[in-house]
């Protein structure tokens, strides 16, 4: 089903992330057994699957919270398997991680101002603000005294201010309220207009569909089929089924 | 009046002040502890050890190059911080993934290493320090000297400086944080691995500090981590491992309390900690303030 | 603990026979004594590590309690080795329930400093008790004849006397670690959750070690008093408790014969340098030191791992169950 001229784009020159053959472990158990993607600059990439398949597992490995793993992850041109985490954050990759991470001993403006700008190209925090504004009413409260919507939206927030143009969110939608969630939708195409290139795992795959370019499925730690947006209207029983739908 | 208990209010005053000396000690080194425990879940058994080691660095500095206290008070921390960052960097760094129990015996056998190297060289005598504060206040009742007073209120000071900074500063905020999820705070560029040594260098510079502090009261000698460590460890576990102001409230309070416990019951002045530890422990697990750390 | 074929075993035994047998001809009796008193010591507080995964620093409570006693019942009461040891075992257990009931219930540097607080107790009580003779000891308890009978006055008799206790205590660790209890043990070690949730009773399970970990502790502590007629508040002393930690890591933990090589060692060591004694403490530190960083799993732990190499032959995959192990 995939297009090869859509769906590979231009070259390496306008990849962002680009991953060969990973090959990722969780202490002893083999979980990526050869994971190969790219995404584009400015696309909006969304990886799909049923649990366990080793989605969240690839966006660990490329932040390097993955113990161990081999083959070749390059973001922004440079290789970066191996890499320390502090290093690779300034590649210019951030990671939004399904349980948001919010931290109970730092207020939310702590929260929101813990990650550190490490580039030029982030939201100001005026932008934040005003793309969030129940976060700024929010300051001095506990982190984890949010709510669920608001606490991912923080977490989200954060990640916008450092400068990455890489943003990796692991489930973002996640017992959201459908207002939240439509919210949150609002927030991804306006940073796709803004440039921001992101790489998202999803369950919801209604939702996936409104927001993401392309879509890669993956089963058992590989990429077993990848389609464009405008293929899911032709092929949408398939790929249903595909997913477990 | 003062003979109601048979008890001079000059002596009351007299225990009071042994207490508040001791608890200031006991607060600085067990803020040192849980620090080092909180960030990096280490029992630090090293830290008598350094505290005697920052003693001998004080009157090392005035014995051999003629540097009085004041500067002492600045040299002698810093260097056992200095011994601090290398002992993390080169040792506790590679026992992180392992049991805790390894890291407690690593640090068990720096101190031990270290007394030894001290018990060499200068036996098990005491080398005296002259105090750097002859004045005092002359009270009625009684004669406080003035570097008792310098001794409790700079410890409060320092404590409560160093609470602050970490609960309510940007700076504190990257400890709190990798308290709760260090592997996510590195993805995003903060160097956690250099938090986790600077950590540990303050940590035990504090107890190089109450060294330098100690050393005009108590003699310098090798031996005087080791009677301090057990009692040490006996606050931050009834303040709860990790929790500053656990180690600064307890610190204080039990030093008092074993300060007062000499003049109504001499005999059990030695024990009265340890006895308030497990009567603590038995209703609250993890000490007063401390956490549950699942 | 490690199983080794069946015709290895029954040879190290025979070898291991001899040995013991052979030995006081070789080496002085009471040096001897010595080591196994403090493999036995070690032993128990290995026992409590390995299978209950609780580090106590209070062993010495145990050790020097029943010291204490039992030397006391045979000087001062008459009785004879085998019923004094007895009784200050049982009053080492007695002990380790009551400390236990509470130690029990908590968890890691707390378990630790409970034991450490209790320990300090004991120690403050004995200072002040009339019949430990404070600072001095308790000194020249008499050698009586064994169930009234056997003459123990030679060292070599009391060498062969100590083997048969102490042998019997490291028994009794074998016998426990191997049996289904052990595996239960094994499993609250593990993942205490799941195994409550299938109907195990941590608690129970924990505390039943811990008092067999305390009898263990004091059974060595009372032999030490009968062979060496001598008992100091050092054996109730922290430091006491810390040479035990020092043999089972030196040793390695999780392994049955650990703390008796690292008994042989450290004890002679504290021999051979009892002429600089500033040295010995320098020397252990860097022991523990350089055997945490290095030899982790200890002398008897790292050569079993060196024969489970040899085994799988190069070239050969390990098989999955060992790869685990790593």
């Amino acid at each position: 089903m995939s297009d090869t001229k859509r769906t590979s784009g231009a070259g390496p020159a306008t990849a962002c992330l680009s991953i060969r053959q990973l090959v990722g472990y969780y202490g002893q158990s083999l979980v990526l057994r050869g994971i190969d993607l790219v995404v584009n600059r400015g696309e909006i990439v969304c990886l799909l699957g049923r649990n366990g398949a080793g989605k969240t597992t690839t966006l660990r490995a490329i932040v390097g919270l993955l113990s161990r793993c081999e083959g070749s992850i390059e973001i922004n041109g440079q290789q970066s398997t191996q890499w320390q985490p502090e290093a690779i954050a300034k590649l210019g990759v951030a990671y939004c991680p399904e349980e948001r991470g919010i931290f109970a001993s730092l207020s939310t403006e702590e929260n929101l101002l813990l990650p550190p700008v490490l580039r030029s190209g982030g939201l100001s925090l005026d932008e934040i603000y005003e793309l969030f504004p129940n976060l700024a009413q929010r300051l001095s409260s506990q982190g984890t005294k949010l709510s669920g919507g608001e606490q991912q939206m923080l977490a989200m927030a954060r990640i916008l201010r450092t400068g990455a143009n890489l943003l990796l969110l692991d489930e973002c939608t996640e017992g959201l309220a459908p207002v939240i969630v439509a919210k949150i939708r609002q927030t991804i195409r306006l940073l796709k207009e803004r440039g921001f290139t992101v790489l998202m795992v999803e369950q919801n795959f209604r939702f996936a569909s409104r927001v993401a370019d392309r879509f890669y499925v993956i089963e058992e730690g590989l990429v077993i089929d990848q389609f464009h947006r405008d293929d899911i209207a032709e092929n949408r029983t398939r790929i249903e089924e595909m997913l477990g739908l | 009046m003062s003979s109601l208990l048979e008890i001079s209010i000059s002596s009351f005053l007299g225990q009071l002040m042994i207490g508040l000396i001791n608890g200031s000690f006991y607060a600085l080194m067990s803020l040192g502890l849980s620090i080092i425990f909180g960030l990096l879940h280490v029992v630090n058994f090293a830290h008598g050890a350094l505290f005697m080691l920052g003693a001998f660095v004080a009157w090392g500095l005035l014995e051999y190059a003629g540097i009085g206290y004041w500067p002492a008070l600045l040299i002698a921390p810093l260097i056992v911080a200095g011994i601090g960052l290398l002992i993390e960097r080169l040792l506790l760094r590679r026992l992180y993934g392992l049991d805790q129990v390894y890291s407690l015996l690593l640090t068990f056998g720096l101190a031990m290493l270290i007394e030894g190297v001290f018990r060499l060289k200068f036996g098990a005598s005491g080398q005296p320090y002259p105090s750097p504060i002859k004045a005092g206040l002359e009270l009625e009742m009684a004669f406080i000297p003035g570097y008792r007073i310098w001794v409790i209120v700079a410890s409060l000071a320092i404590c409560l400086t160093i609470w602050f900074v970490i609960e309510r500063t940007k700076l504190g905020s990257y400890l709190r944080a990798a308290n709760e999820n260090a592997p996510l705070v590195r993805t995003f560029g903060i160097n956690v691995p250099r938090i986790l040594m600077l950590t540990y260098g303050l940590g035990v510079g504090l107890a190089g500090l109450s060294g330098v502090m100690a050393a005009p009261i108590y003699q310098v000698n090798p031996l005087m981590g080791n009677s301090m460590i057990v009692v040490v460890f006996a606050v931050v576990v009834i303040g709860g491992m990790g929790s500053l102001i656990g180690s600064i409230i307890a610190g204080f309070g039990l030093g008092v309390l074993e300060g007062l416990t000499k003049l109504f019951l001499p005999e059990a002045a030695g024990i009265v900690i340890f006895i308030a530890m497990i009567v603590v422990l038995a209703f609250r697990p993890f000490g007063l303030f401390g956490q549950d750390p699942r | 603990m490690k199983n080794l074929s069946t015709v290895s075993t029954r040879i190290l035994m025979a070898a291991a026979l001899a040995a013991l047998l052979a030995a006081p001809f070789v080496a002085y009796p009471r040096f001897l004594v010595e080591i196994m008193c403090f493999a036995l010591l070690a032993a128990s507080v290995n026992l409590l590590v390995s299978y209950a995964g609780l580090l106590s620093f209070g062993h010495a409570m145990f050790f020097g309690a029943a010291a204490y006693v039992t030397g006391h019942a045979v000087k001062v009461g008459g009785m004879e080795p085998a019923s004094a040891i007895v009784l200050g075992t049982l009053l080492a257990a007695l002990i380790g329930w009551l400390t236990g009931l509470l130690a029990i219930r908590r968890r890691g540097i707390y378990f630790s400093m409970v034991t450490l607080a209790f320990s300090q107790l004991v120690y403050f009580v004995a200072l002040h008790m009339e019949f430990t003779k404070g600072e001095d000891g308790l000194q020249d308890v008499p050698r009586r004849a064994l169930l009234g009978v056997v003459d123990l006055d030679s060292n070599l008799a009391m060498y062969f006397f100590v083997v048969a206790v102490v042998g019997a205590g490291f028994l009794l660790i074998y016998r426990l670690v191997n049996s289904p209890f052990g595996q239960v043990l094994k499993a609250v070690r593990d993942h205490e959750p799941r195994a409550v949730s299938l109907g195990f009773r941590a608690t129970r399970c924990k505390l039943i070690v811990y008092v067999i970990s305390a009898a263990l502790a004091g059974l060595a502590g009372a032999v030490k008093a009968v062979a060496f007629q001598v008992v100091t508040l050092t054996d109730l002393t922290w430091v006491t408790s810390g040479e035990a930690l020092l043999i089972c890591i030196l040793g390695g933990i999780h392994t049955l014969l650990g703390p008796v090589v690292g008994a042989i060692i450290i004890v002679s060591m504290s021999h051979y340098l009892a002429s600089f004694a500033e040295w010995v403490l320098i020397i252990q530190g860097v022991v523990f030191v350089v055997v945490v960083m290095l030899f982790r799993k200890g002398i008897v732990g790292e050569f079993y791992a060196w024969l489970e190499r040899r085994a799988a032959k190069p070239g050969t995959a390990l098989p999955a169950a060992q790869a685990q192990k790593e």
